[in-house]
C-alpha cells in the first residue's frame, strides 16, 4: 500500500484512512474510506427493494473494489443479491464475489446454488457465464462441483458454454493440481471440437494443464492447421506457440544439410585478422564435403503436415495483431527451410510502425534473428535507422541491429549514419554509438583503420562523455595490434591531464603499461604525473597505476624504481583494502628481497604475458536457444512456466499418428493402402500423407508454369523466387482451396461455417465459368493429362517418388472392389479440373508472344557482334542471346482491365528514337467480347529525370486478337517506378511499369584487351569476388554465361581462354564488369558509385550472384579470400 | 496468462486495480516505480520488468501507465497487444483515455475489463460485442438511466460471440445506408542537412465507417494494388482473396473500423511534400547566433499543406531566443531547450520564415551540434504514394472518399 496515502491526499482531501465522517454524504468520495460502520448505508440500500438502490450502492462498492479498498464485511448483504432479477446488478454481484470468495468461502458457498440452477438455464449465455462464475470462485470444497459442471459443459450443444468450459480448466486445475488425469480426458475431448470457437480456448488449457501432453495433438494436428485462419487472433498466437513445438518433436530439420555448413559460417566472423582462417576453411570444406555426402545420402522430403503449417501459417504475416505476426515469425524461424523464413522480414518490418512497446519486444527479436540469418533483413536497413523521436530504448536496440547488419558492402552507409548519432544530445545513446563502431571495427577488418581514425578524432570531442567511450574503444581496437599505433598511444597519453572520467583514465593508464615498449619515454612521465594525483583518484584508475607503475618497474626500473616505491607506498594506506591488497601482493612480486620466493622470477611473465585481444560481441548472441518472441528470451532467463524448444528429433517420428478416424469408407481404404505402403517402403510416405493429391497437383502446376517460359529449370526457379509473380500466388491459392475441400471431406459431418460456406459458393460460380471453358477443351485435357503425368516422372527425385506413389495408388485402385471406382473417377477428374485451369486460367504468359522478341533479338545481337570481332568466331550466338531469359511481367490483370490484358517485357533491343532509353515491349490481348478502340496512354507520372516514349496508339483491338507495341522509358538508372494511364475508349487504367536493376543495363562491346584494361582500372573497392560452389549441372561455362545474362542485360567479351568468360556493360553513368572463371570465380567490378545508383549495383551483384546461386540445388555461396 | 492490471497516473499514484485470479498485492508495483525512477524519460520505462515472483508488462499511453502483471511464460507481445487494446476500447467509450475519464467511469471501466479477460485470457476484445455487451455511457443515457434506474448493460446476452462473424453485431438497421472510407497516409522521412532524403517510407491506413443493414459482404479494390508493399489487414478481410486477385472482400463490422494498414516500400523515392531551408550558425567568441528558417511547398500538386508544426531542440547552450516569425506563433522553453513553430497553413506566395538571434550561455563555448527539425503537416485530400480505391457500383455505394495525408520529418 505504498502509495494509498497519496491516492488520498490526491483525493482533496475529503476522507483521510482511519478518520470516519459519520453523516457525511454517501455519494461523496466520503464512502471509500475503509471504516467497517460506514458500510451501514451501503448494506441498508443492499437490502432494499428497489433495483436502483442496490445498483447504486453495488456501483459504489466495485469502486472501491477498483480502488483496492476493502469491502470483505459486506460480503453478507451482497452475497443475498446474487439471485437478483436486474441484470447490471447481477453482474456486480459476480465481480465482487469472484474478488472475495476466497476469503468468505462459508459465505460463498451460499451462492452456489444460483449457479447450478443456471448451469441448466435454457439459455446457453446463461449457462456460459453461470460457469464462468463458478469457475471462478476460489473455494477448494466446490471443486468436486466445478468438475461435474466442466464435464457437462464440455459437452454441451453451443459451443460458447464448450468455450467457456475450456476456460474453466485452467482456473480448477490452479485450485487443486490433483484433478489433472480428469482434466486431461476433459481436454482431450475439446481438442477434438471442430468449432474455430473453442480451438483457441482448449490449446490454452492444454498448455497450462498438460503442455507434455504432446500426443493428445497428432489427431489434431491437421485440424487444427486449417482452423487457424478462422481461431481469433488470441487463440492463434496460443495454438501457433504450441505448433511450433509440437512441429519441433515431429518433423525432421528442413536445414539439415545446411546446419552444418552453417555452423561453419560462424566461423567465418573470426576469418578476419585471425591467423588459422586456413586452418579454418579446410576443416569448413571438410564439413561441406561431410554434409553433401549425407545430403547425397538422405535426400530430405518436407513432410506434407509440416508443409501444411506453413502454409495455413504464412497469410497471418498480415494480421493486424501484432502478437500474431510475431507468432507467425517465430513459427517460420524456427521449423521452415533457410530458402523462405525471409518472407517474415517484412512483417516485422511493418511492426515497426507501430507503438513503442512493440518496437521494443520486436526489435529485441530482430537484434537475435539478425545474428543468424543477416541476409535476412540487409534489404531493410534503413528502416532501422534512428529517428531522433524514438526513446532511446528503442535507439539502443536498433543500434544493436544497425550493427548486427554491418558488412563489408554497407559499412560505409552505416559509419555515415553513425557519424550523425554522434552528434546527438541523448548521452547514453552517444556512448552506445561509440561502442557499435567499435564493434563494426572488430566484425570487419576492412573498415578498422577507418574506425579507429574516426574514434581518435573523437578523442578532441568536446564532450567528456564522448571522449571518455571513445578511449574504452580504442583501448580494445588497439589490443588486437598495438604495434602499428604508437602514435595514437601517444596521443592518448596526452589526454590524461583533461580527462576525468575514471574508465577512461583507467583504459588509458593499461593501455601505456601494456605497451610501454611502445612509448618508452611517455611512460614513465605519466607514471610521474599519475603518483601526483594518486590519492585524489578513483579506485579503478589506482589499480591501474598500480599496474602502470609494476609494468614499468619491470622493464624500466632504472628510471622508475623510485617512483614505483612511492606509489606502493602510497597505495599501503590507501582506505580501500583491494588497493591495500593488490600493492602488497605487487610488491612481493616485483621487488626482489631474500624472503621473495620462486614466483618473482616469473614477475614479468606475469605482467607481461600476451593477452588476447578482447572479443567484441553481440548481447544477443546465444539468445536463440528460447523459443522467440517468448517472455524468456526476451528477459534471457528462464521465465516460470517455460517450455523449452525441444531439438529435431534425428528421425521423423511416425507420422501417421496424425491421420484422422473418418467414417467414410473410401478414405478409410485409402489409409490401409498407405500402411501397407509403409511396410514396404517406410521413405515415400513421408513425401505422400492424406496430402498427396494436393502435393502432386503443385508439381504440376509448377511444371506446367516452367515449361511455359522455356528451360524448366530456370523457370520454376524464378517463379518461386520472385513473390509478385501471379502465377505461384494463384497456384498456393488453389492449393488452399482444394485442402479445404479436402478437409470438407475428410470431416463430413462437420457443421459448414458461414464463411466457408461462402467461399465454396464463391468457387462454385468460379467452377461454373471455367466448366464451360472446359467443354470447349475437353478432349485437350486427355493429352495434357498424358504430357504431365510424363513431365512428372522426369522431374526432380521428390517428384519422381510422388508419381510412383501415385501409380501404385492407381494400381490398387483398379484391383479394389467395384464400388470404390466411381469415388476414384471424381477425384480425378477434380484433379484434371484443377490442372486445367491452371494451365489455361492462371497462365499469363502465352509463349508465342516472347519469340518473336527474342529472335530479333538475337539476331541483332549477333550482327553487332559479327561487326565487332569477326575474328573470334568461338562464340555461338546461343551463348549470348538470353533467349530462354526474357520474362514478361504484367502490366493489367484480365479481371482488373475488364478483358483487356496487357503484359510487357524488356526485349533488350537498342530502343532506336532515343538511345538511353530501355525498350518495353507491350503485348496487347483482347479477351472481352467487344472490340476496344483507341488504346494509347496519357497522364504519365514520373520521378524527375525520367522520360517515357509513348508506343503508337492502337487504333481498335478485335476481340480475342492480341497486338504489341514498343514503347521507350528511360529509367534514369533508378528502378523508380514509371506510372501511366492506359486508355482505351471508354476506360482508363492505372498502371506502372518497374525495371529490374538487369534491365537498366546496356550492354557495351569490349574485346578482351579493353576488358582487361578497364577491369585494371577498376580493382579494391570497385572488386567483389564471390567463390561459389556450383553443382556439375552448371558447372560448363554454356550455363553460366546464360545465367547471369538471364539476370542482367550483360553482354560477353569474347575471349581466348576457354575456361574464363567475361561479360561487360556499361549503362549510363556507371560501368560494371563482370568476369567469370568458369572454375568457381566471380568477379564483379564497379566504378564508383554515383548516389542512387550505387544501390542498384549492390542488388544486380546480388541479382548476378543469385542467379547461379539458386540455380544448383546445393549450391552455396561462401564469401572468402580470392583463390589463387 | 494476465494475473492484474494496474492503472498509474503520471504523478505515480495506483488509481484502479484489476485482478482475474486471486489478488496481487499492489505493493508488487514497487518495482515498477524503481525502474520509473531509473529511467530519464517516461517512455524509457522498460515494458518488461522482471520481479522475484512476477513479471511486470507495461505500456504507457495518454501519460497512464498500464501495468500487468504476469506470473508465467506468455509471449510479451500477447499482453502489450492487449493493452493497447484495452486502451483503445477506452478511448472507442470515453472518447478520450484520460485519469478523470476512467474515474468517471469506473463501474463500465470495471464491467469491461471483466468482460475482456477470463481468468487472464482474453474473452471478448471487438469493440462491436462489448457494445452489445456493455453500452457506451452518453449524456442522454446517463441522465435516463438516473431517472428511470436502467441500467448501461445489455438486456439482451450478444449472439455476435456465437456467430462466425464474431466482429459483427447481428440485427443491423438503418434507413440511411452509407459507408465512409478515409485514406491516411502518412510520410515517415529522415533527411539530411543538405536537403537530401536519407530514408523515407509511406504507411498509410485505410479507416472506414460502414453503416449498412444487414450482413453485407463488400468488396473493394485497388486502382494500383502492387503500390502495396506490404498489407495488414482487419479480421474480417479475406486473404485468400486478396493473395489470388488483389481484391478486399469483406463483411464489415458495425461502425468504425480500420480497414487495413498497408506500406510503400522505401524503394520507391518518395516526394516530400515540404522543404526546409535553414541556417542556423554560433559564431565562435559571441554569445550570440543566428537562426533562420524557411519552409516552402514542394510538389504538392496544388492542395495546401496545411497545420505545420515545426519543433527543434536547440543545443543546451543556447540561454534564449528572440525569432520573429512572419507567420503563426512560436514558443522557446528555456527548460527543456525545445523550440516549437506552429506555422499553420503554407502559402506559396509569401513562404513562412522564423528569423531571429538566440543568447548564447555568456563564456560557454560554440556548441557544435546541428540541431534537428521535426515538420509536421496534413495535406488533405492528396494520397502521397497514389493510392486509389476503385469502387464497384454492384456492391456497394461509395457514398463519399476523402483523404488526408501527414507527414512527420525528423
Amino acid at each position: 500500500m505504498s502509495s494509498s496515502s497519496a491516492f488520498n491526499e490526491e483525493k482533496g482531501g475529503s476522507s483521510s484512512v482511519g478518520e470516519p465522517e459519520y453523516g457525511h454524504d454517501p455519494a461523496s468520495g466520503g464512502i471509500f474510506s475503509s471504516d467497517y460502520k460506514r458500510h451501514d448505508d451501503l448494506k441498508e440500500m443492499l437490502d432494499s427493494n428497489k433495483d436502483s438502490l442496490k445498483l447504486e450502492a453495488m456501483k459504489r462498492i466495485v469502486a472501491m473494489i477498483a480502488r483496492g479498498k476493502n469491502a470483505s464485511d459486506l460480503f453478507p448483504a451482497v452475497v443475498k443479491n446474487v439471485a437478483c432479477k436486474n441484470i447490471e446488478v447481477k453482474k456486480l454481484v459476480y465481480v465482487y464475489l469472484v474478488r472475495y470468495a476466497e476469503e468468505q468461502q462459508d459465505l460463498a458457498l451460499l451462492s452456489i446454488s444460483t449457479f447450478q440452477r443456471g448451469l441448466k438455464d435454457p439459455n446457453q449465455l446463461i449457462r456460459a457465464s453461470a460457469l464462468r462464475v463458478l469457475s471462478s470462485i476460489r473455494v477448494t470444497i466446490i471443486v468436486p462441483i466445478m468438475m461435474l459442471a466442466i464435464k457437462e459443459a464440455a459437452s454441451d450443444m453451443s459451443p460458447y458454454v464448450r468455450k467457456t468450459a475450456a476456460h474453466a480448466i485452467p482456473k480448477l486445475y490452479s485450485l487443486d493440481p490433483e484433478q489433472k488425469d480428469q482434466l486431461i480426458e476433459v481436454i482431450e475431448k475439446l481438442l477434438a471440437d471442430k468449432t474455430t470457437l473453442v480451438a483457441g480456448s482448449v490449446v490454452m488449457a492444454f498448455e497450462e494443464v498438460c503442455p507434455e501432453r504432446i500426443d493428445l495433438i497428432h489427431k489434431n494436428y491437421r485440424k487444427l492447421c486449417n482452423l487457424l485462419i478462422d481461431v481469433e487472433e488470441w487463440g492463434q498466437v496460443v495454438i501457433i506457440n504450441m505448433l511450433t513445438r509440437y512441429a519441433r518433436t515431429q518433423f525432421l530439420n528442413p536445414n539439415i544439410n545446411e546446419s552444418l555448413l552453417e555452423e561453419g559460417g560462424g566461423g567465418e566472423k573470426t576469418f578476419y585478422g585471425s591467423d588459422e582462417d586456413e586452418d579454418e576453411d579446410e576443416e569448413e570444406k571438410e564439413k561441406k564435403a561431410e554434409a553433401a555426402a549425407m545430403a547425397k545420402r538422405k535426400p530430405y522430403v518436407m513432410d506434407p503436415d509440416h508443409r501444411l503449417l506453413l502454409r495455413n501459417t504464412k497469410p497471418l504475416l498480415q494480421s493486424r495483431n501484432a502478437a500474431v505476426v510475431m507468432a507467425v515469425a517465430q513459427l517460420y524461424f524456427h521449423l521452415a527451410p533457410k530458402a523462405e523464413v525471409g518472407v517474415i522480414a517484412k512483417a516485422l518490418v511493418r511492426l515497426l510502425r507501430s507503438h513503442s512497446e512493440v518496437q521494443y519486444v520486436v526489435l529485441q527479436n530482430v537484434a537475435t534473428m539478425t545474428i543468424k540469418r543477416r541476409g535476412m533483413f540487409e534489404p531493410y536497413l534503413k528502416s532501422f535507422y534512428i529517428r531522433s523521436t524514438d526513446p532511446t530504448q528503442i535507439k539502443i536496440l536498433k543500434l544493436e541491429v544497425l550493427t548486427n547488419l554491418a558488412n563489408e558492402t554497407n559499412i560505409s552507409t552505416i559509419l555515415r549514419e553513425f557519424q550523425t548519432y554522434i552528434k546527438s544530445m541523448d548521452k547514453d545513446f552517444v556512448a552506445a554509438t561509440i561502442q557499435a563502431i567499435g564493434r563494426c571495427a572488430t566484425n570487419i577488418g576492412e573498415v578498422r583503420d577507418t574506425c579507429l581514425n574516426g574514434l581518435v578524432q573523437l578523442l578532441s570531442n568536446r564532450d567528456e562523455l564522448v571522449v571518455a567511450e571513445s578511449v574504452v574503444v580504442i583501448k580494445k581496437l588497439l589490443q588486437m595490434q598495438p604495434e602499428k599505433h604508437s602514435d595514437i598511444i601517444k596521443h592518448m597519453a596526452k589526454l590524461t591531464d583533461n580527462i576525468q572520467v575514471p574508465m577512461a583514465r583507467a583504459s588509458i593508464l593499461w593501455l601505456i603499461g601494456e605497451y610501454c615498449e611502445h612509448v618508452p619515454k611517455i611512460a614513465p612521465d605519466v607514471l610521474r604525473k599519475m603518483a601526483k594525483s594518486f590519492t585524489n583518484e578513483e579506485d579503478i584508475v589506482k589499480l591501474q597505476i598500480l599496474n602502470l607503475a609494476a609494468k614499468l618497474y619491470l622493464t624500466n626500473s632504472k628510471q622508475t624504481k623510485l617512483l614505483t616505491q612511492y606509489v606502493l607506498n602510497l597505495a599501503k594506506y590507501d582506505q580501500n583494502y583491494d588497493i591495500r591488497d593488490r600493492a602488497r601482493f605487487i610488491r612481493q612480486l616485483i621487488v626482489p628481497t631474500e624472503k621473495s620466493g620462486a614466483l618473482s622470477k616469473y614477475a614479468k611473465k606475469l605482467f607481461l604475458a600476451l593477452k588476447p585481444a578482447p572479443v567484441l560481441e553481440s548481447p544477443f548472441k546465444d539468445r536463440d536457444h528460447f523459443q522467440l518472441g517468448s517472455l524468456s528470451h526476451l528477459l534471457n532467463a528462464k521465465a516460470g512456466g517455460y517450455q523449452e524448444l525441444p531439438d529435431w528429433p534425428e528421425s521423423a517420428p511416425d507420422p501417421s499418428v496424425r491421420n484422422v478416424e473418418v467414417p467414410e469408407w473410401t478414405k478409410c481404404s485409402s489409409r490401409e493402402k498407405r500402411k501397407e505402403k509403409k511396410v514396404e517402403k517406410p521413405f515415400y510416405s513421408d513425401s505422400e500423407g492424406e496430402s498427396g493429391p494436393t502435393e502432386s497437383a503443385d508439381s504440376e502446376s509448377d511444371s506446367a508454369s516452367g515449361s511455359e517460359s522455356g528451360s524448366g529449370s530456370e523457370g520454376s526457379g524464378s517463379a518461386s523466387e520472385s513473390e509478385e509473380s501471379g502465377e505461384v500466388s494463384v497456384s498456393e491459392e488453389e492449393e488452399g482451396e482444394e485442402e479445404e475441400k479436402k478437409t470438407k471431406k475428410r470431416e463430413l459431418k462437420k457443421a459448414v461455417q458461414e464463411s466457408e460456406s461462402e467461399q465454396s459458393s464463391e468457387e462454385e460460380d468460379r467452377k461454373h465459368e471455367r466448366k464451360m471453358k472446359q467443354r470447349k477443351s475437353d478432349s485437350e485435357s486427355e493429352s495434357d493429362e498424358e504430357e504431365e503425368s510424363e513431365s512428372e516422372s522426369s522431374q526432380s527425385e521428390s517428384d519422381d517418388s510422388e508419381s510412383e506413389a501415385e501409380v501404385r495408388k492407381k494400381k490398387k485402385a483398379a484391383e479394389s472392389k467395384p464400388p470404390s471406382k466411381p469415388v476414384k473417377k471424381e477425384t480425378k477428374k477434380e484433379k484434371k479440373e484443377m490442372s486445367l485451369l491452371d494451365l489455361d486460367d492462371f497462365e499469363p504468359a502465352p509463349s508465342p508472344q516472347v519469340t518473336p522478341v527474342n529472335n530479333l533479338l538475337s539476331n541483332s545481337l549477333v550482327t553487332d557482334l559479327e561487326g565487332l570481332s569477326l575474328s573470334e568466331a568461338v562464340l555461338s550466338p546461343a551463348t549470348i542471346a538470353p533467349s530462354s531469359a526474357l520474362k514478361s511481367y504484367e502490366l493489367l490483370h484480365r479481371i482488373t482491365g475488364e478483358g483487356l490484358s496487357v503484359e510487357y517485357c524488356f526485349s533488350r533491343q537498342p530502343f532506336s528514337p532515343d538511345a538511353n532509353m530501355v525498350a518495353v515491349q507491350m503485348q496487347f490481348t483482347n479477351s472481352s467480347t467487344s472490340d476496344t478502340k483507341n488504346l494509347h496512354m496519357e497522364d504519365v507520372k514520373l520521378q524527375s529525370g525520367m522520360r517515357v516514349k509513348d508506343f503508337p496508339e492502337i487504333e481498335s483491338l478485335p476481340a480475342g486478337e492480341t497486338a504489341t507495341a514498343v514503347m521507350g522509358i528511360d529509367f534514369c538508372d533508378s528502378t523508380q517506378a514509371a506510372n501511366f494511364q492506359l486508355c482505351t475508349h471508354t476506360r482508363k487504367f492505372f498502371v506502372s511499369i518497374q525495371p529490374p536493376v538487369g534491365e537498366l543495363m546496356r550492354p557495351v562491346f569490349l574485346t578482351e584487351n579493353e576488358f582487361k584494361k578497364e577491369q585494371g582500372q577498376l580493382m579494391g573497392m570497385n572488386e567483389i569476388t564471390e567463390k561459389l560452389t556450383l553443382d556439375a549441372k552448371c558447372r560448363n561455362e554454356h550455363t553460366i554465361v546464360q545465367r547471369v545474362t538471364t539476370a542482367a542485360n550483360l553482354s560477353r567479351v569474347p575471349c581466348g581462354s576457354d575456361r574464363e568468360c567475361s561479360l561487360s556493360n556499361v549503362p549510363v553513368k556507371c560501368s560494371l564488369n563482370v568476369s567469370l572463371l568458369v572454375t568457381s570465380r566471380v568477379t564483379i567490378y564497379r566504378s564508383t558509385r554515383s548516389s542512387g545508383l550505387g544501390l542498384a549495383i549492390q542488388v544486380l551483384e546480388r541479382v548476378i550472384l543469385r542467379s547461379l546461386g539458386t540455380a544448383g540445388q546445393k549450391c552455396t555461396i561462401t564469401k572468402g579470400k580470392k583463390p589463387d | 496468462m494476465i494475473h492484474s492490471l494496474f492503472l498509474i497516473n503520471a504523478s505515480g499514484d495506483i488509481f484502479l486495480e484489476k485482478h482475474w485470479k486471486s489478488v496481487v498485492s499492489r505493493s508488487v508495483c514497487d518495482y515498477f516505480f524503481e525502474a520509473q525512477e531509473r529511467a530519464t524519460e517516461p517512455e524509457n520505462v522498460p515494458p518488461v520488468i522482471p520481479t522475484p515472483h512476477h513479471y511486470l508488462i507495461s505500456v504507457l499511453r495518454h501519460r497512464i501507465y498500464f501495468v500487468a502483471v504476469i506470473q508465467s511464460e506468455v509471449p510479451p507481445l500477447f499482453v502489450i497487444e492487449f493493452l493497447h487494446r484495452v486502451v483503445d476500447t477506452f478511448q472507442d467509450y470515453f472518447g478520450v483515455c484520460t485519469e478523470a475519464a476512467i474515474k468517471d467511469n469506473v463501474v463500465v471501466v470495471y464491467e469491461l475489463l471483466e468482460e475482456m479477460l477470463d481468468n487472464g485470457f482474453p474473452l471478448a476484445t471487438e469493440s462491436n460485442i462489448l457494445k452489445e455487451l456493455i453500452k457506451p455511457p452518453t449524456i442522454l443515457r446517463t441522465m435516463v438511466n438516473t431517472i428511470t434506474g436502467s441500467t448501461n448493460v445489455g438486456e439482451q446476452l450478444p449472439t455476435g460471440q456465437l456467430s462466425v462473424v464474431p466482429w459483427r453485431r447481428t440485427g443491423v438497421k438503418y434507413t440511411n445506408n452509407e459507408a465512409y472510407f478515409d485514406v491516411v497516409e502518412e510520410i515517415d522521412a529522415i533527411i539530411d542537412k543538405s536537403g537530401s532524403t536519407i530514408t523515407a517510407e509511406i504507411q498509410g491506413v485505410i479507416d472506414a465507417c460502414v453503416k449498412l443493414t444487414g450482413m453485407p459482404d463488400l468488396t473493394l479494390s485497388f486502382m494500383n494494388p502492387r503500390l502495396l508493399d506490404d498489407v495488414s489487414f482487419h479480421p474480417c478481410v479475406r486473404f485468400k482473396r486478396w493473395e489470388a486477385e488483389r481484391i478486399l472482400s469483406f463483411i464489415p463490422p458495425d461502425g468504425n473500423f480500420r480497414l487495413l494498414s498497408y506500406h510503400v516500400s522505401s524503394q520507391n523515392l518518395v516526394a516530400i511534400p515540404v522543404y526546409v531551408k535553414h541556417n542556423i550558425t554560433f559564431r565562435e567568441g559571441s554569445s550570440q547566433g543566428r537562426f533562420d528558417l524557411t519552409l516552402g511547398p514542394k510538389q504538392t500538386m496544388g492542395k495546401a499543406v496545411e497545420s505545420v508544426l515545426v519543433s527543434s531542440q536547440l543545443p543546451r547552450g543556447v540561454l534564449n531566443a528572440n525569432l520573429n516569425p512572419s507567420q503563426g506563433t512560436y514558443t522557446f522553453d528555456p527548460v527543456t531547450k525545445l523550440l516549437t513553430w506552429d506555422v499553420g497553413k503554407i502559402n506559396p506566395q509569401k513562404l513562412p520564415s522564423l528569423k531571429g538571434t538566440m543568447n548564447l550561455q555568456a563564456g560557454a563555448s560554440k556548441p557544435d551540434e546541428n540541431p534537428t527539425i521535426n515538420i509536421q503537416f496534413k495535406i488533405q485530400q492528396m494520397a502521397i504514394s497514389g493510392t486509389q480505391l476503385h469502387t464497384h457500383p454492384h456492391t456497394l455505394q461509395l457514398q463519399s472518399q476523402s483523404s488526408s495525408s501527414q507527414l512527420t520529418t525528423a
